[in-house]
């Protein structure tokens, strides 16, 4: 009787769980189906007919015109340009960011110098320093380097607020390799550079991995540093994208709008189901035992 | 091959002293164990010896060489730590040929040395492996390979058996007894276990609180240990020590001890007419090794049996003396709990120790 009416019990809790998850996943999903069904449908038919249905003719003319026809101010590109610039932007930025980190994290471990400590506190700090702290000191360095309002700029400015993260995710992953690694590695005669490429680098893949990803989103989808930085043809995919979507004369183009954020949200959702699991696998793995 | 000077080592780290004035001397082709409890500075030695951590003060000569300012790679020596230390991403043999790499040999050269030690630690099947395949044993034959074919002058070794279990840890222990044999190399062992240092070592260094309390052959650290420290720390069951006194000097060394029994008194221990008349009368500390006493009839210790405890070997006993508790490691004998039994002791091997300083009498 006991266990029956326990497994019941069971059985009910079960069945809250799954209803609990599956009305928030429906709540989330709500957005992304809404986007996506609009972004199918001509414009005539968004203005007469409800936001949620299915569309009755399915046409791709609002992903092309987005792509390539959208006019952002008096230039009628798409965001076609706006992509290559955000590319051009994401990845110097990811590969520099990610190689300082490496290189502060290897150092922060295993040479360790006085104030080592210090020096990871303040990088520490960096991680909390809201983004609208810098703008103004940076539009003055950026400025002195003759590198305002140019994709090279951003890149700098995504490099230096990223390498706070990127180094906080070496040092915690390298802590965990054994010190005896390197002294093994200084008797067979290797050197600073030596140690770093052939034997910390290699072992550091799970956590490469997660400060490119994270890296990657974070450069990508930033529109702040790029909005305050760049203007017209130079500015990231996130501001043209703004610049689109607010358009203030004739009908709103719900459709074009639609396929645009998606067109723009698609890298960091190809980087996620690409590398998505090596990210979750990085974060939790020490390194290997050797 | 070389010899190794430590001259007054010195190391600190700020204001902790890890090495006060360490001075050992081994001679070309020495088995020298450094052993002590954990946190006495055998690893900071090693390293210091190694060239991975700089010294405070004092000289180390690697083959009468000063090496204190010489990078680890250019002191030809290599090393095998405790965690073994194998690169994690390379497989065995890259990881055995890294340093072959570095030092610019050339491939074919490299394999075939590869090949050798390989053969020689009966690893050859896994070669391709990577280090996460291999079990611990496999792991320590692979460190091992990687510090034979640099063909170091000196070798060091940092506890290399203390992550494996217990039987396959004395198949190890012999394995680097065979190594020594075939290379003479000198080489320089850290362990916490006594039994390895015994075994293993041509010199011992036991270390304590970063002093080195006792350097000499195994046989002497153990017959005649310079303090009560050492006496405790080298033998299990470790060394007796029975507060008792020196009687009146007669021209032969006597002591004697209480037991609840009766006083014990041991004839002929080693000690010199000097010492004999200095402590003449006064309290010592008398140390007797387990195996040193004996069932005897007519033997001068009165003994109540408090414990017995077969080994199968030997069986051992232990009873109560000058206020502690005394173990005898004796021949399987009839023992009984309560029982009062007479032993002997081997007087020669007896060691005296001041109470005062615990160092050993002379
Ligand atoms: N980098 C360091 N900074 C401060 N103290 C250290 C450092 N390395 C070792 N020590 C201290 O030095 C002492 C000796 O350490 P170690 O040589 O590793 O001992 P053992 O190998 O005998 O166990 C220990 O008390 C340890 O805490
Ligand atoms: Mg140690």
């Amino acid at each position: 009787m006991a266990t029956k009416s326990l497994a019941r019990q069971q059985m009910l809790g079960r069945l809250f769980i799954y209803s609990a998850l599956l009305l928030l996943a429906l709540y989330y999903l709500m957005p992304l189906w809404v986007m996506v069904t609009t972004s199918l449908k001509p414009l005539d038919e968004i203005y007469s007919g409800s936001f949620i249905g299915l569309p009755q003719a399915i046409t791709f003319e609002a992903w092309s015109k987005a792509w390539s026809g959208a006019c952002i101010g008096t230039e009628c590109t798409g965001l076609r340009p706006y992509f290559v610039n955000s590319i051009m932007m994401v990845v110097p930025a990811v590969l520099l960011s990610t190689g300082l980190g490496a290189l502060n994290g290897y150092v922060l471990t295993k040479w360790r110098f006085k104030g080592a400590n210090l020096v990871f506190g303040m990088m520490l700090f960096g991680c909390f320093l809201p983004y609208q702290a810098v703008i103004l000191p940076m539009a003055q360095v950026l400025g002195r380097l003759g590198l305002s309002g140019s994709i090279p700029g951003l890149v700098l400015v995504h490099t230096v607020y990223g390498i706070c993260f990127t180094s906080l995710f070496f040092r915690n992953y390298f802590i965990t390799i054994p010190d005896e690694l390197t002294k093994a590695a200084q008797i067979d005669g290797a050197g600073f550079f030596r140690i770093f490429l052939s034997i910390m680098l290699p072992a550091a893949l799970p956590i490469i991995v997660v400060s490119c990803i994270w890296q990657f989103t974070q450069v990508w989808n930033d529109f702040l540093f790029g909005v305050s930085f760049t203007s017209g043809s130079d500015t990231p995919i996130t501001v043209a994208l703004n610049n689109i979507v607010n358009v203030t004369t004739g009908r709103k183009q719900y459709n074009v709008d639609m396929a645009s954020a998606m067109i723009a949200a698609i890298p960091t959702l190809l980087v996620y189901v690409v590398a998505g699991r090596y990210f979750v696998r990085g974060l939790t793995a020490g390194a290997v035992k050797g | 091959m070389a010899t190794l000077d430590i001259n007054r080592v010195r190391k600190a780290y700020g204001n902790l002293e890890v090495l006060k004035e360490v001075n050992i001397s081994v001679g070309d082709g020495e088995f020298l164990v450094l052993l002590g409890p954990s946190g006495c500075g055998k690893s900071t030695l090693l390293n210091i010896i190694a060239g991975l951590e700089d010294i405070t003060g004092g000289e180390v000569l690697i083959g009468n060489r000063v090496v204190n300012d010489l990078p680890p790679k250019d002191r030809d020596i290599a090393m095998v730590f405790q965690s073994y230390a194998l690169y994690p991403t390379m497989t065995v043999r890259q990881n055995i040929e890294f340093g072959m790499k570095i030092r610019g040999i050339p491939a074919e050269e490299r394999a075939k040395a590869t090949n050798a030690a390989a053969e020689m630690l009966q690893m050859t099947g896994l070669l391709d492996r990577k280090p996460s395949q291999l079990s611990g044993g496999q792991r320590q034959r692979v460190a091992m390979g990687r510090a034979i074919v640099r063909h170091p002058d000196l070798f060091l070794f940092d506890e290399p058996l203390s992550n494996l279990d217990a039987k396959l840890r004395v198949d190890m222990r012999t394995e680097i007894k065979r190594l020594h044999q075939r290379l003479g190399t000198t080489i320089v062992y850290v362990t916490h276990d006594q039994i390895e240092a015994m075994t293993l070592a041509t010199k011992v260094a036991v270390m304590k609180g970063g002093v080195v309390q006792h350097f000499g052959p195994p046989q002497e650290v153990y017959d005649r240990p310079a303090n009560t420290y050492v006496a405790r720390f080298v033998g299990s069951p470790a060394m007796n020590i029975i507060p008792g006194r020196l009687l009146a000097s007669d021209g032969v060394p006597t002591v004697a001890f209480d037991t609840p029994q009766g006083e014990a008194v041991v004839r002929g221990v080693p000690l010199s007419a000097e010492t004999a008349h200095r402590f003449a009368g006064r309290d010592v500390l008398v140390g007797i090794r387990p195996e040193h006493f004996g069932l005897d009839p007519c033997g001068t210790v009165p003994v109540g049996v408090d414990v017995v405890e077969p080994t199968g070997p030997d069986t051992l006993i232990v009873f109560a003396a000058g206020g502690t508790e005394v173990v005898a490691r004796l021949e399987p004998f009839d023992a009984q709990v309560g029982r009062q039994e007479r032993f002997s002791v081997k007087a020669e091997k007896v060691v005296l120790f001041d109470p005062a300083t615990e160092t050993r009498l002379d």
